[in-house]
């Protein structure tokens, strides 16, 4: 490797980024964008959820639980109707997502004892909403429950009822249970996916494409020097979007940062090697822009997005997707950068997550100079 | 005229399926995705790993961590002896959960005190976290509730029998398994056709400026109109042929149902299409470059997925994000999908996000249609 031609790959790479301004300015404004979007699009703490009431009896105990629906900030009951029809119609529209319907002579069943029916209809089409719905609906019965209980046995001379069991929780590493403290670290992940992916990708495809290609290949440039030549520029610019995305996770959304910031770097370091070479090898291999910017879609983005356990948790995949998932790099790195923001965890822990990504790094490198020929076509 | 169209056409047709790469790029990408998401998108939780640590060891302490090991949501791994172990387990991220049980909790129950049970939750993923704490504090709460029903039974079994008490009589409708891919697979059509058209939309056109052909072009008796028709008509074609494809994955594959007609679905595709090639179209006039127009793509694909309630409800969002997503086309055609598919809903229901849809794709296929004349001159 000659010094002064790998000098004049960089500068050629970072005189044509710096042309083009527009993307320039994107590549700082993407990891702003994506951290709002993530940071206030992706929430896990389901509240507010809409409700329709149906009360066919209307009597004092009947809204008096109704209530208790209202009271909750899981739910917000948006409309009272007074029949089934307009019920239905709200659920097929999606208007609302849980109706609770009360029984004709609620309160007369109360009196005389004994269980009596409440009407749940949940638009189950987002599985996991209904599953929310209904576990804070059964809570709010629960609650329900307990005070009539408690007035009933009081009034048939029985003492007042402590309920028997409590549960003490205590939440670790993200005491109120943010989205954004989960979310927001893992979008450093992201950003870096999108770099190697959308911008690296294109690198290579873009000479052949134009058909400066072959000046490149005439010139005495080696596959290693062009490739180091071209990656290093990218390497900077995702150097300073992770830095960016640090600070405006730490600054503006407040989340915790109790690790080590040289551990940070470090793991940063090698994820963003892993996916530059990633990008470089679709280059490489694609040929046309079109096809580079959709394989590098499909190889880098895509699992880093899916397969890594930034949103959907990897323990709960199908067996096969878990083994695979091994093989995804993002993987590691979500590991890490999570356990280092809110953990604080430090090497000896993050031991063999560092090594997967340090064999990645290494392995991907290695097939990135291979896979480029000084040949035309 | 036609006969101009019909070459621009032929023309396009050719540069989409020249070799075999592009064939593939067209359907393989939208399949693999399709497949990928399916398995991997869920955000429902089960077998959570969870540590115990009983220092009662009483009958009823053994009862109560019993009905945890028999619960599908936690995966009793190991019993503990030491409660400094417990911190060990979770900073390794070996245990989600950890429940403990203090001595003297037998005696507190049968005192008629309430009798305490510790839970620690690694809340690094919130997600996981929230839904632990809610499964929980069912199995808590249904535990007292036996408890105190037997407890009663044994003192005044006439009490017992009168006390008031309501249930919840849960109806989840259109997806009464309450099954994920149900929820995600409808959405993944829509998300792949967005990204799909408006990427192959915006590179065709770039892709000759980039390149110079735009000039030959322009130098043929070709109007304006006729090539943007040219342009955009394959990849209206393409976009429809990938729906069905998705589909058909979807309802085969996955075994999603689909109860409405595929009349409805498909008026709401091709709206969705026309408004995916507006946005196409108008990158394509603000970008110079390939790799501009897969950034700025991206900067609209990625919030639009995000807003579109894809895979967190809308409704949990901060209000002024809430506002926002009217503007995304795909919140409305998701409606539509997950309306056909799941709910089987007809244009009676559909209409608003039909008309949202059509109103989308009007403004912006003229704007874009104004623009890419000025950027052509």
């Amino acid at each position: 490797m000659r010094w002064h031609r790998l000098a004049a790959i960089v500068r050629k790479e970072v005189i044509q980024i710096s042309r083009d301004l527009p993307s320039l300015l994107i590549t700082v404004a993407m990891p702003l964008l994506l951290m709002l979007a993530f940071g206030y699009g992706v929430r896990f703490d389901i509240q507010h959820i809409p409700v329709y009431v149906y009360d066919r009896e209307g009597s004092q105990q009947s809204q008096e639980f109704l209530k208790h629906f209202q009271a909750s900030q899981y739910f917000n009951v948006v409309k009272t109707v007074d029949n089934y029809p307009t019920l239905i119609q709200a659920l097929d529209a999606g208007a609302c997502r849980l109706a609770i319907v009360i029984p004709v002579n609620f309160s007369e069943q109360l009196k005389t004892g004994g269980p009596v029916s409440v009407q749940a209809l949940i638009d189950a089409t987002d599985n996991n909403m209904a599953n929310v719905s209904i576990s804070y609906s059964e809570a709010v019965v629960q609650n329900y429950n307990r005070e009539i209980q408690i007035d009933w046995l009081r009034r048939h001379g029985q003492a007042g009822l402590q309920p028997p069991l409590t549960v003490d929780t205590r939440t670790w590493f993200n005491e109120d249970l943010e989205s954004t403290a989960t979310i927001v670290p893992g979008v450093v992940a992201i950003i870096m996916a999108v770099i190697g992916a959308f911008l690296t990708s294109l690198t290579i495809a873009r000479e052949w494409e134009r058909g400066t290609m072959e000046q490149l290949i005439s010139t005495p440039v080696t596959p290693l020097e062009l490739m180091v030549g071209k990656l290093v520029p990218y390497f900077v610019i995702g150097l300073l979007d992770t830095a960016l995305c640090a600070g405006m996770a730490i600054w503006w959304f407040q989340v915790p940062f109790h690790g080590q910031w040289s551990v940070f770097f470090l793991s940063c370091t090698l994820f963003l090697i892993v996916v530059l070479s990633m990008g470089y090898v679709v280059s490489v291999v694609a040929k046309s822009q079109l096809a580079a910017s959709q394989t590098a879609l499909i190889a880098t983005f895509l699992p880093a997005f899916l397969l890594s356990g930034f949103i959907y948790p990897i323990d709960q995949m199908p067996v096969v997707i878990q083994l695979i998932t091994h093989l995804i790099p993002a993987r590691y790195f979500m590991t890490i950068i999570r356990d280092v923001f809110l953990k604080g965890t430090s090497i000896p822990l993050l031991l063999n997550d560092l090594l997967a990504l340090a064999i990645f790094a290494i392995l991907l490198t290695v097939l990135a100079t291979r896979a480029f020929h000084k040949k035309l076509s | 005229m036609l006969g101009r169209i019909r070459g621009m056409l032929i023309k396009e047709f050719i540069q989409v399926f020249r070799d075999k790469r592009s064939r593939f790029l067209l359907f393989g990408p939208p399949v693999i995705q399709m497949i990928v998401f399916g398995y991997a998108a869920t955000l429902e939780i089960r077998h959570i790993p969870t540590a115990v640590l009983d220092f009662d060891n009483s009958q009823v302490s053994r009862d109560l961590l019993s009905r945890f090991t028999a619960s599908p949501y936690f995966d009793v791994r190991t019993r503990l002896s030491d409660h400094r172990q417990i911190g060990d387990l979770i900073d390794r991220g070996a245990v989600t959960v950890a429940l403990q049980i203090n001595a003297g909790f037998a005696q507190d129950l049968r005192k008629g005190q309430t009798a305490h049970l510790q839970l620690i939750v690694d809340s690094s993923n919130s997600n996981t976290a929230l839904i632990a704490v809610g499964y929980v504090n069912q199995i808590a709460g249904r535990f007292s509730q036996d408890y105190q029903r037997e407890r009663l039974l044994a003192t005044s079994p006439l009490i017992q029998s009168q006390l008031p008490s309501i249930v919840l009589d849960r109806r989840p409708w259109f997806n009464t398994d309450l099954d994920s891919q149900w929820f995600f697979v409808p959405g993944v059509i829509g998300n792949l056709i967005l990204v799909m058209v408006v990427s192959l939309t915006a590179f065709a056109v770039v892709r000759e400026r980039e390149i110079g052909t735009l000039e030959q072009i322009m130098v043929t008796p070709i109007g304006r109109l006729e090539f943007i028709l040219g342009k955009t008509v394959p990849f209206f074609l393409i976009g429809l042929f990938d729906a069905t494809l998705v589909s058909l994955v979807g309802t085969l594959w996955f075994g999603v149902p689909f109860r409405g007609s595929i009349g409805v679905l498909a008026v709401g595709a091709i709206l969705f299409i026309l408004c995916m090639l507006g946005i196409g179209l108008f990158i394509s006039t603000i970008s110079m470059t390939q790799q501009q127009a897969m950034v700025s793509g991206f900067f609209f694909n990625m919030p639009a997925i995000i807003f579109s309630g894809f895979g967190n409800p809308i409704s949990s969002m901060p209000d002024f994000m809430q506002w926002l997503t009217y503007l995304d086309p795909l919140r409305y055609f998701l409606d539509v999908l997950r309306g056909v598919f799941l709910k089987g809903l007809g244009l009676e229901v559909l209409w608003p996000q039909m008309a949202a849809m059509g109103v989308f794709s009007l403004v912006m296929l003229i704007i874009s249609v104004a623009r890419f004349r000025k950027s052509l001159d």
